[in-house]
């Protein structure tokens, strides 16, 4: 396949480049346990993602893995009758800090979902929702944003010439590339991808795979996957979740050539799930 | 991995066959009907045409185009109905388009508790089920009277101000345009606020969820996502509703004064197609009644023009969200 990647994905003149020495606890878990009304989703989770690092979230059908994502941004607060117990932090920072606004939490948060949703509007406008949002109205600057984020997302050489027309009309791939383009272009600290590829052809995937692997030289990309090739092909570090826990988080390598659970290497395996 | 296609059950399209004759049978039936539907409107139009004949062959477009009224000299011109009809059913739409808007924002989101949605929905929804006649009863009981003093004062008060002048001009009465629309607003508003809602429940749950997650405030959310999404929708419910307002008659008939003159001051008298015809014909004869039959006609195809445009926009938002979900 040719390779269509392109790698720069430059932060905008003026923006701070995050520390050179990557945290390896960019994001903690500690002692984290999540309720649906009376039904517990997650027990105990206790893990450190690495900065600028892609971790897979690997695990059956319902156990947790998007629960505990959708905890990052907060997302799970939209939901009726959900409490947590334990604390996340991002960047050294509690989300659950009464002084941090949810709102600039997502902004600095950014999420890609199953089923690509782009608005009914034109690509431009999608992927400046998060700029006019945020009260940019600094057309050099939204220009400047739509540019880098799709070519972030390798997208851009496909669009460039119909920015205006509606983001509806873009192939299924491409629609979930926008969504990507879209989640980077506030410049994010954190990119959360819930099954990415589970509505996408091989060749889609394949693209937003080699994406994936682009993008982790800028942000922290945690991935949900159902898919243990994809875990693989672009991961560092793997989490399997089993029942709402924590089975085992390691490298990827270690947990697919040699886990240290018995449970791991059955559903890697195949035995289950 | 299991993908959406897997998990859906196959149809059966093509089982045993039932026996022939009940479906032939039915299908005869469902051709009759759908003729006799047809034909029925065709045989409506088609004798108001032919009752219309002679004053369409005399007075042609001037028709239209006369502000005089005047059955006993022969004079028919039905520009002041016509200004009558579009203004009291766009001040209705522009009284009730934010309220129904807003009600159906709110119906959409979960700002109130479950119960006390539903309650709002079904009162609102019940307006619908009232008979304009007794829309027309409660106006003249309640809103005439207090209409008059308004009327009164506005005309006072608005005296010399530029356009004021114009909208609330002498002679002012209860019975008047504004008391129509008033009551025609509450009278389309279920028609605004089911359709707008129904629009809004229709966007999907991951185009909200986006623009959350992208930091949006819930307001942010309803006006730059929810809204836009839904606008086709809100569109169509504002023209059926347009096309509603435009063709009630009885509670028209009972506020709106039924006077002939033209006026653009919303505190007089006025008419409107549907209640001049609603108000003259059961004494019409001769040149008259085909003078109302033409009116019958413009209204008709005024009518006719509104919904047909508001079924075609909600036809076109259908297949629209329809593609993004
Ligand atoms: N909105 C919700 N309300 C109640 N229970 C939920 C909700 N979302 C998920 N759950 C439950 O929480 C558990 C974990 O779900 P989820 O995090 O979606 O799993 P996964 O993404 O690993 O498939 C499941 O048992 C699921 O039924
Ligand atoms: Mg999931």
């Amino acid at each position: 396949m040719p390779n269509t990647m392109e790698t720069d994905v430059t932060r905008p003149a003026g923006t701070p480049q995050a520390p050179s020495t990557p945290k390896s606890d960019f994001i903690k878990v500690s002692g984290f346990n999540f309720f649906y009304g009376k039904k517990q989703a997650l027990f105990d989770i206790n893990m450190e993602i690495p900065e600028r690092q892609v971790t897979a979230f690997i695990g059956p059908s319902g156990c947790g893995k998007s629960t505990l994502l959708r905890n990052f941004n907060r997302m799970n607060d939209l939901i009726d009758g959900t409490r947590h117990e334990g604390d996340i932090t991002i960047g050294g920072r509690s989300i659950y800090d009464p002084k941090i606004e949810i709102i600039s939490l997502r902004r600095s948060i950014g999420m890609v979902f199953q089923k690509s949703n782009p608005f009914p509007k034109s690509i431009y406008e999608n992927i400046v929702y998060s700029l006019r949002i945020a009260g940019q109205r600094n057309r050099r600057v939204l220009d400047e944003a739509v540019e880098r984020s799709l070519r972030g997302a390798a997208l851009w050489d496909e669009v460039k010439d119909r920015l205006n027309e509606s983001a509806l009309g873009l192939s299924g791939g491409q629609m979930q590339r926008l969504c990507i383009a879209r989640a980077i272009a506030n410049n994010p600290e954190v990119l959360l991808m819930d099954e990415p590829c589970s509505a996408l052809d091989p060749i889609a995937t394949a693209k937003v795979e080699e994406l994936i692997h682009a993008l982790k030289k800028d942000f922290t990309i945690v991935i949900v996957t159902h898919n243990m090739q994809q875990a693989t092909r672009c991961s560092d570090h793997t989490a399997f979740f089993y029942l709402g826990k924590l089975i085992e988080f390691d490298a990827t390598q270690k947990i697919f050539s040699n886990p240290s659970q018995k449970k791991t290497e059955d559903y890697i395996t195949g035995r289950f799930g | 991995m299991t993908t959406l296609q897997e998990q859906r059950p196959a149809v059966p399209n093509s089982g045993p066959r039932p026996t022939r004759r009940l479906p032939d049978l039915f299908r005869i039936l469902c051709w009759v009907a759908a003729i006799a539907t047809v034909a029925t409107l065709a045989w409506l139009i088609g004798e108001i045409v032919r009752q219309s004949w002679p004053a369409i062959s005399k007075f042609g477009f001037s028709f239209v185009s006369e502000a005089k009224w005047i059955p006993s000299r022969d004079q028919f011109g039905v520009l002041p109905f016509i200004v009558g009809t579009a203004l009291s059913s766009l001040i209705a739409l522009l009284l009730a388009f934010p309220l129904g808007l807003a009600i159906a924002i709110f119906l959409s989101e979960d700002f109130l508790p479950l119960p006390v949605r539903q309650v709002v929905r079904f009162t609102v929804e019940m307006l619908a089920a009232i008979p304009s006649v007794v829309y027309g009863l409660w106006g003249i009981v309640v809103l005439v009277p207090m209409m008059n003093e308004f009327g009164r004062w506005a005309v006072k008060a608005f005296k010399g101000v530029p356009v004021l002048d114009t909208l609330f001009h002498a002679p002012a009465y209860g019975n008047s345009l504004l008391t129509a629309s008033l009551v025609l607003a509450l009278m389309i508003l279920p028609t605004l606020t089911a359709i707008s809602r129904s629009a809004l429940v229709a966007v999907p749950a991951t185009l909200r969820e986006g623009s959350y997650a992208l930091g949006a405030t819930r307001w942010e959310t309803i006006f730059r996502v929810l809204l836009p999404t839904a606008a086709p929708g809100v569109v169509a419910a504002t023209i059926l509703a347009l096309g509603r307002a435009m063709g009630e008659t009885m509670a028209v008939a009972m506020l709106i004064g039924n006077s002939p003159r033209l006026t653009f001051s919303l505190v007089s008298p006025s008419g409107t197609l549907a209640s001049l015809l609603a108000n003259q014909f059961g004494e019409a004869s001769d040149l008259q009644i085909n003078a109302l039959m033409y009116a019958a006609l413009l209204l008709m195809a005024l009518t006719l023009f509104v919904n047909i445009a508001g079924e075609l926009v909600l036809r076109y938002t259908q297949r629209r969200t329809a593609g993004i979900r």
